[in-house]
C-alpha cells in the first residue's frame, strides 16, 4: 500500500548539509498498522512527511496505493493538481492536532469536504457520520478550544478520514496525550483499521504504541531503517533489537558466576508445553528462573523467560538444543559473569 | 465663540472626517489585506515563494512608509486630480490617505498572518487544498482577531492623518482645529475639537477591542458569557 524505495532527504542550509533520510526502503502492506519507531532526530518525522510530499524527498520514490507520488508535480509548499488529488486520499493526523480554532468541530471536519467540493447537505451528513465514528457527536458545535487533548485528536482523526482515505498517516498522534487518552486513541486507530480496512502508518518514539497497535514495525536510527518486519517475526528473530526494546528483561537478574543464562521467547501455543519441568526431568538439572513476563503483542501472546542453568555454556549444549527443538527461541546471554565462565 | 456657533461648524466637519476616514479605511482594507497576505505567501517557505517579487513588494512598502505623509500628499496631487477630478475636499483627501495607509496596514496584516500556526498550513496542504483555499479558509480566518486589531489601529492612524490632510484642503475636523484654533486663536474651540477627536478615537478603540475579544474567545473559556446570551434558541434552529 505504501512503498518507499531508497528514499533520501538532505537539507541544505548555508552550505551545510544535513542528511535526514539516508536510503529508506519501507513496505507497508494493505490493511496493516505499521509503526516506525526511533529517537528524535532519527528521521522518522521526515519519513512520514515524505510519504505525502509535505517534504520533497531528495531522491528515491514513494508509491501510495499504486500512485508514484514523487512523479507528481509540485514543490513542498505548492502542490500541483494531481498531487492535491492524491493527497485527498491520504489522511493525516498530527501531534498537535492542527485544528482551526476559528471553526467548530463540525466545520473542522467539513474543511476537507469543502476542498473536495461536496455541497452543504452532503458535507453535513458526512461530518455527522465521521463524528459518530469517533464518538464526538455531542461536540459538533463546540470549538477546539473547549475540548480536551484526546477529544481534539478524535476530531483530527475524523477530519483525516473525511476523504475516505485508504491510508492514514499518524505523526506522533499520541505524543501530546496522557497515557490513558493515548490508549483510547490507539484503540480508536485499531478499530478504524479493522472496520474500514484502513492502512495506518504511524511514527512514534514510544515502544508501548508499537506494542499495543502495530502489526509491523521498523526501527530507525540516523536516517536509516535498522530493522523492520512483522512483530511476530521480529520477536522470533535472534538478537532482534526491536524485540528486546519491545520486551525488555533487563531488570531481571543476571545469574551466578559460572552459570549459563538463557533467554527463552515463546509465542502462541508454546507456553502450553511444560518445557521447564520437561527440561528438569529429562536432564536432571536444577533450573533457576530469574524472571519471566507474558504480554500480548500484535494480538498474540508472547512470553519471555530468563533462566539460569548450572555449568558453562559448553556443558549446556544439549539442554539448549532440546529447548530449540520445542520451537522456542533461545538466546544465550553473554553477561560479565557468563564471560568469566 | 458660543457653543451654538461651535456646533454649527463642528457637525459638518465631523461628518467630513468620518466620511474621509470611512472611505479610506474600506479602500485600505480592500487593497492592503491582499498585499499583506501576498507578503507572507511570497516570502521564503511560503506557498507562492518568490524572492524577487517579495523583495520588490517589501521595498515599495518600506519606501511608501518612510515618506512623511504631508510630502506623500503633495506628491500625489496630480494623481488625485486625475482620479477624483479635484485635489480639494474630503473626497480628494481619501486618495493620499489610502495610499499612505495601505503599506502600514499591509505590514500589520503580514505580521498577523505570519503568526498563524505553520501546522495549520500543513494540515490544509495534507488535505489537498490549494493556495486559494489556504488563504480563504485558513490564513485569513485564523488571523482574523489580529487583522481586526490591525484595522482598529489603522483607522486611528487615519484619523490622525486626516487632520493633516484637512490643512491642505481636505476639510474635516483637522482643518477646523487648524483654522480656528491656530490661525484665529480660538483656543477653547480647538480644545473642544481635540476632545471630540479623542472621544471618536476612544470609541473606535473600544469597539475594535470588543470585536477582537469576541473573535479570539471563540471556544476559549467563553463559558460564562455564553450562558448570559440566549444561545439556546439559535442552537435549536440550527439543529
Amino acid at each position: 500500500m505504501i512503498t518507499t524505495t531508497d528514499l533520501t532527504k538532505v537539507y541544505r542550509s548555508r552550505g551545510r548539509e544535513v542528511t535526514a533520510l539516508a536510503g529508506v526502503d519501507l513496505h507497508v502492506r494493505p490493511g496493516e498498522v505499521y509503526g516506525v519507531v526511533g529517537t528524535s532526530g532519527a528521521g522518522k518525522s521526515t519519513l512520514i512527511r515524505c510519504v505525502n510530499m509535505l517534504e520533497r524527498p531528495s531522491s528515491g520514490t514513494v508509491t501510495v496505493d499504486g500512485v508514484d507520488l514523487t512523479a507528481l508535480a509540485g514543490g513542498e509548499n505548492r502542490a500541483g493538481k494531481d498531487l492535491r488529488e492524491a493527497r485527498r486520499r491520504i489522511g493525516m493526523v498530527f501531534q498537535h492536532f492542527n485544528l482551526l480554532s476559528s471553526r467548530t468541530v463540525q466545520q473542522n471536519v467539513e474543511l476537507p469536504l469543502e476542498i473536495i467540493g461536496l455541497d452543504r447537505t452532503q458535507r453535513r451528513r458526512k461530518a455527522a457520520e465521521l463524528l459518530d465514528l469517533v464518538g464526538l457527536t455531542d461536540k459538533a458545535r463546540s470549538y477546539p478550544g473547549q475540548l480536551s487533548g484526546g477529544q481534539k485528536q478524535r476530531v483530527g482523526i475524523a477530519r483525516a478520514l473525511a476523504g475516505d482515505p485508504k491510508v492514514l498517516l499518524s505523526d506522533e498522534a499520541t505524543s501530546a496525550l496522557d497515557p490513558e487518552t493515548t490508549r483510547s486513541i490507539l484503540k480508536l486507530l485499531r478499530d478504524l483499521n479493522e472496520q474500514l480496512g484502513l492502512t495506518v502508518l504511524l511514527i512514534t518514539h514510544e515502544m508501548d504504541v508499537i506494542k499495543s497497535v502495530c502489526d509491523s514495525a521498523a526501527l530507525m536510527r540516523g536516517g536509516r531503517v535498522v530493522e523492520s518486519g512483522a512483530l511476530t517475526d521480529l520477536l522470533a528473530r535472534p538478537g532482534s533489537e526491536l524485540a528486546r526494546e519491545l520486551f525488555p528483561l533487563s531488570e531481571f537478574g543476571t545469574g551466578h558466576p559460572g552459570a549459563t543464562v538463557l533467554e527463552i521467547t515463546f509465542q502462541g501455543d508454546a507456553p502450553a508445553q511444560p518445557f521447564v519441568s520437561q527440561l528438569a526431568r529429562t536432564y536432571q538439572i536444577e533450573i533457576n528462573i530469574l524472571g519471566a513476563a507474558v504480554e500480548t503483542i500484535a494480538g498474540r501472546m508472547v512470553g519471555r523467560m530468563r533462566v539460569e542453568l548450572p555449568g558453562s555454556r559448553h556443558d549446556n549444549v544439549v539442554p539448549i538444543g532440546f529447548l530449540r527443538e520445542q520451537g522456542l527461541q533461545v538466546d544465550v546471554i553473554e553477561t560479565a559473569n557468563g564471560a568469566v565462565a | 465663540m458660543t457653543w451654538d456657533q461651535m456646533q454649527e461648524l463642528m457637525w459638518p466637519a465631523t461628518w467630513e472626517t468620518l466620511q474621509m476616514v470611512g472611505v479610506s479605511t474600506v479602500c485600505t482594507v480592500v487593497l492592503g489585506l491582499p498585499l499583506g497576505v501576498l507578503l507572507v505567501l511570497t516570502a521564503k517557505g511560503g506557498a507562492l515563494q518568490n524572492q524577487p517579487v517579495n523583495k520588490v513588494l517589501g521595498a515599495v512598502v518600506n519606501l511608501a512608509r518612510s515618506l512623511p505623509f504631508i510630502i506623500l500628499m503633495i506628491a500625489l496631487f496630480s494623481f488625485t486630480r486625475w482620479l477624483v477630478g479635484s485635489s480639494l475636499g474630503w473626497q480628494a483627501a481619501t486618495v493620499p490617505l489610502t495610499v499612505g495607509a495601505i503599506p502600514f496596514f499591509a505590514r500589520l496584516v503580514e505580521t498577523n498572518v505570519r503568526e498563524v500556526d505553520r501546522g495549520l498550513v500543513e494540515a490544509v496542504q495534507a488535505m489537498g487544498g490549494n493556495t486559494w483555499t489556504l488563504v480563504r479558509k485558513t490564513l485569513v480566518p485564523e488571523a482574523l482577531p489580529g487583522i481586526v486589531a490591525s484595522v482598529t489601529t489603522t483607522v486611528i492612524a487615519l484619523i490622525g492623518y486626516s487632520a493633516m490632510a484637512g490643512t491642505v484642503g481636505g476639510g474635516g475636523l483637522g482643518d477646523l482645529a487648524y483654522r480656528y484654533g491656530y490661525l484665529r486663536f480660538e483656543t477653547a474651540f480647538m480644545w473642544v475639537i481635540v476632545a471630540e477627536i479623542a472621544i471618536i478615537v476612544t470609541v473606535i478603540q473600544l469597539a475594535g477591542d470588543y470585536a477582537v475579544r469576541r473573535l479570539a474567545n471563540r471556544g476559549r473559556g467563553g463559558g460564562r458569557t455564553r450562558l448570559l446570551r440566549p444561545r439556546a434558541d439559535t442552537d435549536l434552529v440550527a439543529s
